[in-house]
């Protein structure tokens, strides 16, 4: 596998810009001779749609849900970063550009990461133009406020709604294009494969999720943009139907697939509170901007959590960060914790939770004032836990949220597989090791307004495309493909639920391979992990047929997926012999007990090569050369 | 925390096979429900139960689980969205029942909504009111500073409250005529009261009630229904906006 970023040369200003100028231009009335194909309506997918239907090229797009518009980017809380220095504190390109290498822990790209700070604030001014109703202040301009790992104020918002108004203001523009001819949607469609037809990415297969009918559809390129895996975990802060396997489809037709081990736990949502729990509900972080995280001194401290007098609380992330305090990294916060349990400090029913404590900014600022802002966050823990928040301290635990891992991408976007295209969360890019809160919703309208209309012209203008239609026999073969994993599933006749193996998947994943992973516990997952893979192929219970709406059946699809994905998840973490951001190997840390890097032997991406079914897969490196930023250990103290 | 025992409840679901098949309400015992279930996730334990004897479970559709995707709706025993004020189905949780209940569960009942099957019902129809005018037209790349262009902090507070519409169709879904007068309204409010939705102001307001018209929703006659169950608590103000913006558009627009 060859992995050429094609980063541009010159000084790091100047690349994306020299980059553009460059890059080739397809004349305006030849781009509606091409068809690309996005899969994926939330930020990344709608704003690409969006932008490359104005420019004229003919668009399909293709979303799981009844309407793109409730794409799991919809339920972003906290807010999107920009280095507008609108509050002059300080602020600038070059400080989000460090600050988001250092957050992921120096381990991504930096002509990425300093294209995406560049970007950022063209994407603030795109979003107000187009009615995206940011909170402002008194003088009618746009308001910020804090976020993780950065000790500016440029996280932009829309109450606890963020990614619902960033959402709804890309699909908006959208319909728009839809309106004027240049955007076809194609809702209630799951891609299930990638048609490659003489090298390039050439068309996808996808099934009609109403009448289950297989459908073909080609284009001269292929844009991913289907979102993170975290449902690996089973449990996690995702919405349901977030998956792999249009990644794992793309992977197994030759897409690179990079650092599938950086998973990112976020340290406050709300615990479980029992086995049928189906999902974990995030409470932002924009909570910690007021609330303080503390468990009590002593280990199995019983008190109900306002009798325990201030002197006997221990503010862990202040105490150990106290630059930072509360504001630490999601990876190093969810660490905290973690540690505070293990020691015995846990609180609530289980144990398995520490405090968020509103009580102190109450007091400063009034309990209005903090309603103003989180009101919505606080009725959703009530609606959950049935617990008052102003009242009585949240209680939270980390939980699996994002994932920095995904299809390897060169500067332009586009995987390893020609004409085949990755942008938000499907792609590995611009997170590293570990993502900084409000940086997923820049990053997927990064990608889509501004990244991918620039770029792919690169790609249509300096290629020759033979004709190719859906009727051709790659696509038939394709079908053929999906049509036997469906029947084979549905064949197997067995007693246990798609959910059961999901669930058992994902205990092996959060226990073995969660937030400490080590040599013993990984090699434990190794070996599991193809036990429950094989239980499933014998003894899976699935109702109903292919050619009708079957829900069991998309469920089973997508499980079958993680089932593989995850044992390449696990090989790349017990690769991975350094502690690096959310990746944390047990064996590897500093005498503080914090993540300890390897730069000297992990200072690269790894992408994993698909070489054929029941073969192992290849390990393949991109070396990551930091000529802008000086290396140095994060530290947040 | 609600530690309360578990407990058991009936519930009769409406179960329709494909959208021109006959469809009945089925009674389904589930047993062992923890108070701290939400209502979907009940519902996830009887399609379980129906799954491993080989039986077709629920379909329901549901994805966030947090009440913002807008995929879930029911209508719980006669109430849209079931009893909670200003939250979606899947916010439910079954504290709010007892054991022995016996809870009905159907889909959303609505002309422009037919059902695909059981409790799933097709809304592109909202897609398409939008698609009619719900932008600002402003392509890519073109925009100024956005600061330049102050807004007026009760606007953009206002605005927000009408741009949370979760799109989920619980307003038309309880209006007894099925309009969709709030939905339309607030997107209409949303763009008008903010500076940049200015110039399209009359254009949107005449395509987006046409488009509602052509869908074949029904009008509005002040019955409140839409407020009372809209889980984002979108007011009928937004109507009135929309009525106002379309009669002025009717009087000046030139199109
Ligand atoms: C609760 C929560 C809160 C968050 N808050 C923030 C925040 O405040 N700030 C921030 O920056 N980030 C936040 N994030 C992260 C951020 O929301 C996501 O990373 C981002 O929205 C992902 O966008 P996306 O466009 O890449 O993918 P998604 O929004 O996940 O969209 C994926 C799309 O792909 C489609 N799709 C997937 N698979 C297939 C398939 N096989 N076939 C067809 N279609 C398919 C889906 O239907 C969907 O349309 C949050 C995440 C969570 C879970």
């Amino acid at each position: 596998m060859k992995l050429d970023a094609q980063i541009p040369s010159g000084p790091i200003e100047k690349k994306w810009d020299s980059h553009k100028f460059n890059t080739k231009l397809v004349n305006p009335n030849n781009k509606r001779k091409f068809d690309i194909l996005v899969v994926g309506t939330g930020l990344a997918g709608a704003s690409a749609a969006a932008s490359l239907g104005e420019l004229g090229y003919n668009v399909k797009v293709f979303c799981l849900q009844d309407t793109p518009r409730r794409a799991h980017s919809i339920a972003a809380q906290g807010g999107i970063n920009a280095a507008k220095n609108y509050p002059n504190d300080g602020d600038s390109v070059w400080r989000l550009f460090h600050d988001t290498i250092k957050g992921g822990d120096y381990r991504a790209r930096e002509a990425n990461v300093y294209r995406l700070a560049q970007i950022s604030n063209q994407i603030i001014d795109h979003c107000a133009a187009i009615g995206v109703p940011f909170g402002r202040e008194y003088g009618g301009l746009l308001s910020t406020r804090s976020f993780g790992g950065a000790q500016v104020s440029r996280t932009f918002y829309t109450r606890g709604q963020t990614g619902q108004q960033l959402l709804l203001g890309a699909y908006s523009a959208m319909m728009r294009q839809a309106a004027a001819g240049t955007v076809k949607i194609y809702p209630r469609r799951e891609m299930a494969d990638i048609v490659i037809s003489n090298g390039r990415a050439r068309g996808i297969t996808v099934r009609n999720l109403v009448t289950g009918e297989l459908e073909n559809y080609s284009g001269h390129a292929v844009l991913l943009c289907t979102g993170g895996y975290a449902n690996v975990f089973y449990l996690s802060t995702n919405a349901a139907l977030c998956n792999v396997s249009a990644a794992w489809a793309a992977y197994k037709k030759g897409a690179g697939l990079a650092n599938p081990c950086f998973t990112q736990i976020h340290p406050t949502c709300i615990p479980r509170s029992g086995e049928h729990q189906s999902k974990l509900t995030l409470m932002s972080e924009s909570l910690r901007n007021d609330g303080r995280i503390w468990v009590p001194k002593t280990k199995g401290d019983k008190r109900h959590a306002n009798e325990i007098p201030e002197g006997e609380r221990d503010y862990f992330l202040e105490r150990r960060y106290p630059a930072f305090g509360n504001l630490v990294p999601r990876d190093i916060a969810s660490r905290a914790s973690k540690a505070m349990i293990d020691e015995g400090r846990g609180v609530g029913p289980t144990g398995l939770s520490v405090y968020l404590d509103f009580r102190d900014s109450i007091k400063r600022k009034g309990e209005d004032k903090i309603r103003e802002e989180y009101g919505n966050l606080f009725d959703m823990y009530h609606q959950i836990t049935d617990e008052n928040g102003y009242k009585v301290p949240m209680r939270i635990y980390p939980a699996s949220h994002y994932t920095m891992g995904g299809l390897w991408v060169d500067y332009n976007l586009m995987t390893t597989v020609p004409g085949l295209f990755a942008l938000g969360e499907a792609n590995f890019s611009d997170h590293g090791a570990n993502r900084l809160g409000a940086s997923a919703l820049m990053q997927g309208l990064a990608d889509g307004f501004f990244v991918i209309p620039a770029t792919i012209g690169g790609y249509l203008g300096g290629s020759k495309f033979e004709p190719v239609n859906a009727t051709a026999a790659e696509f038939k073969a394709g079908e053929s493909a999906v049509k036997n994993k469906l029947n084979k599933l549905l064949a197997i006749k067995g007693k246990k639920t798609p959910t059961e193996f999901h669930r058992q998947l994902g205990n092996v994943m959060w226990n073995d391979c969660g937030m400490g992973r080590t040599e013993t516990t990984l090699k434990k997952a190794l070996k599991k992990i193809p036990e429950i893979r094989e239980e499933f192929w014998t003894n899976l219970a699935l109702p109903g047929t292919s050619m009708e709406m079957n829900q069991t059946l998309e469920k089973a699809f997508k499980v079958a997926d993680f089932l593989e994905f995850s044992e390449l998840l696990v090989k790349d973490a017990l690769e991975r012999k350094e502690s690096c951001g959310a990746h944390f190997r047990e064996e590897s840390v500093t005498p503080e007990g914090e993540a300890r890097r390897d730069d000297a032997n992990f200072s690269h991406a790894a992408v994993w090569e698909y070489k054929g079914e029941g073969k192992e897969p290849a390990l393949n490196k991109e070396p990551l050369v930091f000529e802008n930023i000086k290396i140095a250990e994060r530290n947040y103290k | 925390m609600n530690n309360s025992k578990h407990f058991n409840v009936t519930i009769r679901v409406w179960r329709q096979s494909g959208p021109d098949e006959q469809g009945r309400m089925v009674p389904y015992e589930v047993k062992d429900i923890s108070p701290d279930m939400s209502f979907l996730e009940m519902i996830d334990v009887l399609n379980e139960n129906l799954i491993k004897k080989n039986e077709q479970p629920i379909t329901v559709e549901s994805d966030c689980r947090e009440g913002i995707c807008g995929c879930c709706g029911l209508v719980v025993n006669g109430e849209v969205h079931g009893p909670d004020e200003h939250s979606t189905v899947c916010q439910l949780h079954m504290r709010r029942f007892k054991d022995g209940d016996i809870i009905t569960v159907e889909p959303w009942r609505v002309r422009s909504f037919p059902i695909i099957k059981d409790l799933a019902v097709d809304r592109s129809a909202l897609d398409r009111i939008i698609q009619a005018g719900g932008y600002i037209s402003v392509n890519t790349g073109a925009a100024p500073d956005a600061n330049s262009i102050p807004v007026n902090k009760d606007n953009a507070e206002e605005a927000m409250d009408s741009a949370a519409c979760i799109g989920c169709g619980a307003c038309v879904a309880a209006c007894p005529n099925g309009a969709a007068m709030l939905f339309t309204g607030a997107k209409i409010s949303q763009l008008a009261l903010l500076p940049q939705g200015e110039p399209e102001k009359q254009t949107r307001a005449l395509n987006m009630v046409a488009a509602m018209d052509c869908e074949k929703f029904g009008n509005c006659s002040n019955e409140y229904e839409c407020e009372a169950v809209c889980p984002k608590d979108i007011k009928v103000s937004n109507i009135a906006r929309m009525n106002r913006e379309f009669m002025l558009a009717n009087l000046f627009s030139k199109h």
